[in-house]
């Protein structure tokens, strides 16, 4: 891969990568079985520079900011790598937000220049609030022929001949707004050097190295930190390959882990909870001895990798799971938000390991990672080379909030100075997350700061933590909140945690259902038990990235629900 | 081809198949995450049962924001 050290900006090291790697793939992409590009480094250079160049002669000047609002495909990293050359900031939007947030962003950002899928510009100029738009340039992607851009223009036509200046750009300088979750309406946009995103890159692939001949399957939103740093400049500068669907509909993407022999995917853990559950159902088909010469199989492949994985033996133990991932899978990368250990286990016992982190926007991409040596189900790992962690105030048990000091902790937020203050205190950022250092230095996480309760024993109760005691309860999804966290009380008194329900299609709350959550209720130490249920009738709100959107939650909750409607366990 | 309410009770056949429901709990302009407490990935398998029905190719983000049968319905008349 190539010397990160050597860089001072993200366009500079991809511009290199173009050159040494010229010959080897960097990017597929199909549309359901077909696949439409394929692309080596060298024509990834000659689609991108007529572009920077027309955009140069389009103003865009160092610093500038321009947005990307697209799905995973080759234009978004062709217009990234455009935008990066000629020294703009880039701005990913999320593309699952509503037209009206993403304009609101586009205002927030300030940027000059949007790059956008046509049928999301479609939705946008629909939007009411697209009068007020600022935006100088609209490049749009794909569009029909003859489509009225509303005074866009289109993307494949926007390209213009000679060699475009590479602008370059100081550690220093801002390489991206990226906007965070969680914002309740106050936009936050964490404002990322190139010199954060370079030292990231470095930390990871030191750790997870990628190099010519890795597949990579970017299914994430490419906006999202992760998939932007693993599906984008990860592989970029390492010479591997990134393969990109155009539908996300699972019968496509199973097939393409074969089809591509994919190495790497990372995924949110909804969907490796789901992957689990139909591996599960399928192992529970089997004929009885080939499930019992199967669930052998995997004994003996967990006994022989216990101490670390061994990715040639598990292939040959566990040949028929292997297979039905295209066979080179080498593990399922996922973080953003908890994950059963059952299912990290699940997954480590056939020989593809979840390498799960924690990480956050205004961390960059990760914290900590976990190195798999050994392999620990019950922690997020250890924190990532060049990454200090602390725990300030921890209680008894060691818990504390987690403060993060790195050099790819953002700038700073952008235009809200009084919100940076508040994030980034001495050099260190608050991350809001409750944490204990394990042994072997590996962090367990407990929980967000604001959504916990404190016993009258005085202990701390974290409702993700009590979650767990609720899995595979047979409802559509369900989440424990802190009483007060939905219902705010400023005085003090005793704290009560709640289950919120949302039921399947059809499904009552019947006494077998009431029942089941009682008696897992009454498992729990009575510390820890929650007081009440509430069934909720809408689906939970969840992020790009699938993490239920708790304060959206909550607050919609608090305003439409009493808390006396609260049900008694 | 066929009009545009004979694809929509086609759909509303279908979906009611699909979802195991009776097909008269399914209403054409009815939140149908609602009415059947589906979520998105539950949607995409129907999606895909409609285009092998109907012959056709729905783009995923086609779905996007749509949640009841009349416009699925004229997406997929769009497209025949």
């Amino acid at each position: 891969m190539l010397d990160l050290q050597k860089y001072s900006c993200l366009g500079a090291a991809l511009r290199d990568a173009l050159d040494r790697y010229s010959g080897e793939t960097c990017l597929i992409e199909a549309d359901r079985d077909r696949e439409k590009t394929r692309l080596t480094y060298s024509d990834f250079k000659e689609i991108s520079l007529p572009l920077a160049r027309a955009l140069e002669d389009a103003d865009l000047d160092a610093g500038n900011r321009a947005a990307i609002l697209m799905t995973n495909q080759s234009k978004w990293l062709i217009s990234a790598y455009a935008i990066f050359y000629s020294g703009g900031v880039l701005v990913p939007l999320d593309y699952k937000l509503t037209a009206a947030e993403q304009l609101q962003l586009l205002e927030h950002s300030k940027a000059k220049v949007l790059v956008v899928e046509y049928y999301l510009w479609l939705a946008i100029t629909q939007s009411p609030e697209f009068r007020n738009i600022k935006t100088k340039l609209v490049l749009v992607t794909e569009a029909p022929l003859g489509a009225d851009l509303a005074g866009g223009f289109r993307w494949e036509d926007f390209k213009r001949k000679g060699a475009p200046d590479f602008v370059m750009r100081q550690p220093d300088d801002v390489a991206c707004i990226v906007y965070s979750s969680g914002t309740g309406g106050r936009p936050k946009g964490c404002v990322l050097t190139h010199e954060n995103y370079l030292e990231q890159c470095r930390a990871l692939t030191a750790w997870y190295p990628f190099w010519p001949g890795v597949r990579y399957l970017s299914i994430l939103p490419t906006n999202h930190a992760i998939d932007f740093m693993v599906g984008f400049i990860g592989p970029f500068v390492c010479g591997a390959c990134v393969v990109h669907l155009r539908t996300l509909r699972p019968e496509f993407v199973r097939d393409a882990f074969v089809r591509y022999r994919i190495t790497y995917v990372a995924l949110v853990p909804m969907i490796v909870k789901n992957l689990e559950r139909g591996l599960r159902a399928k192992f529970d088909e089997l004929p009885p001895w080939k499930r019992a010469l199967l669930h052998a199989q995997i004994t003996a492949n967990r006994v022989l990798t216990r101490r670390r994985p061994n990715v040639k033996l598990s292939r040959i133990l566990l040949s028929g799971v292997h297979r039905g991932f295209g066979g080179e899978l080498l593990a399922l990368i996922t973080g953003g938000a908890f994950l059963e250990p059952s299912t990290l286990q699940f997954f480590y016992d056939l020989g593809i390991p979840v390498v799960n982190g924690y990480g956050l926007t205004e961390a960059g991409t990760s914290l900590t990672l976990n190195d798999l040596k050994p392999f620990r189900a019950d922690t997020v790992g250890k924190p990532l080379p060049g990454v200090e962690l602390r725990i300030l105030s921890p209680d008894a048990e060691g818990v504390g909030e987690v403060a993060a000091r790195s050099k790819t902790v953002m700038s700073h937020y952008l235009d809200d100075p009084e919100l940076t203050l508040e994030t980034i205190v001495d050099g260190w950022l608050l991350t809001g997350d409750l944490g204990r250092f394990e042994s072997g230095g590996h962090l367990q996480l407990f929980g967000r700061k604001k959504n916990m309760i404190v016993t009258e024993g005085g202990k701390n109760i974290y409702p993700e933590d009590i979650e767990t005691a609720f899995e595979g309860l047979p409802v559509k999804e369900y989440a424990v909140f802190a009483a007060n966290y939905i219902w705010p009380k400023k005085e003090l008194g005793r704290e009560t945690l709640v289950l919120v329900l949302r039921l399947d299609e059809n499904q009552k709350l019947d006494s077998t259902l009431l029942a089941e959550i009682s008696a897992r209720n009454r498992r729990l130490p009575d510390f820890k038990r929650v007081a009440g249920y509430r069934i909720w009738e809408k689906d939970f709100p969840r992020t790009a990235s699938m993490k239920i959107k708790r304060q959206t939650l909550a607050e919609e909750m608090g305003k439409s629900v009493e808390r006396e409607a609260m049900a008694e366990l | 081809m066929p009009t545009a309410e004979q694809t929509l009770n086609e759909i509303l056949t279908l979906a009611a198949a699909h979802f195991k429901v009776p097909r008269e709990k399914l209403s054409p302009d009815e939140d149908f995450f609602k009415t059947l407490g589906i979520d998105s990935l539950q949607t995409l398998d129907l999606l895909t049962k409609l285009e092998n029905h109907f012959h056709v190719e729905l783009p995923d983000y086609e779905l996007q924001g749509v949640s009841d049968f009349r416009t699925l319905a004229g997406k997929i008349q769009a497209r025949l």
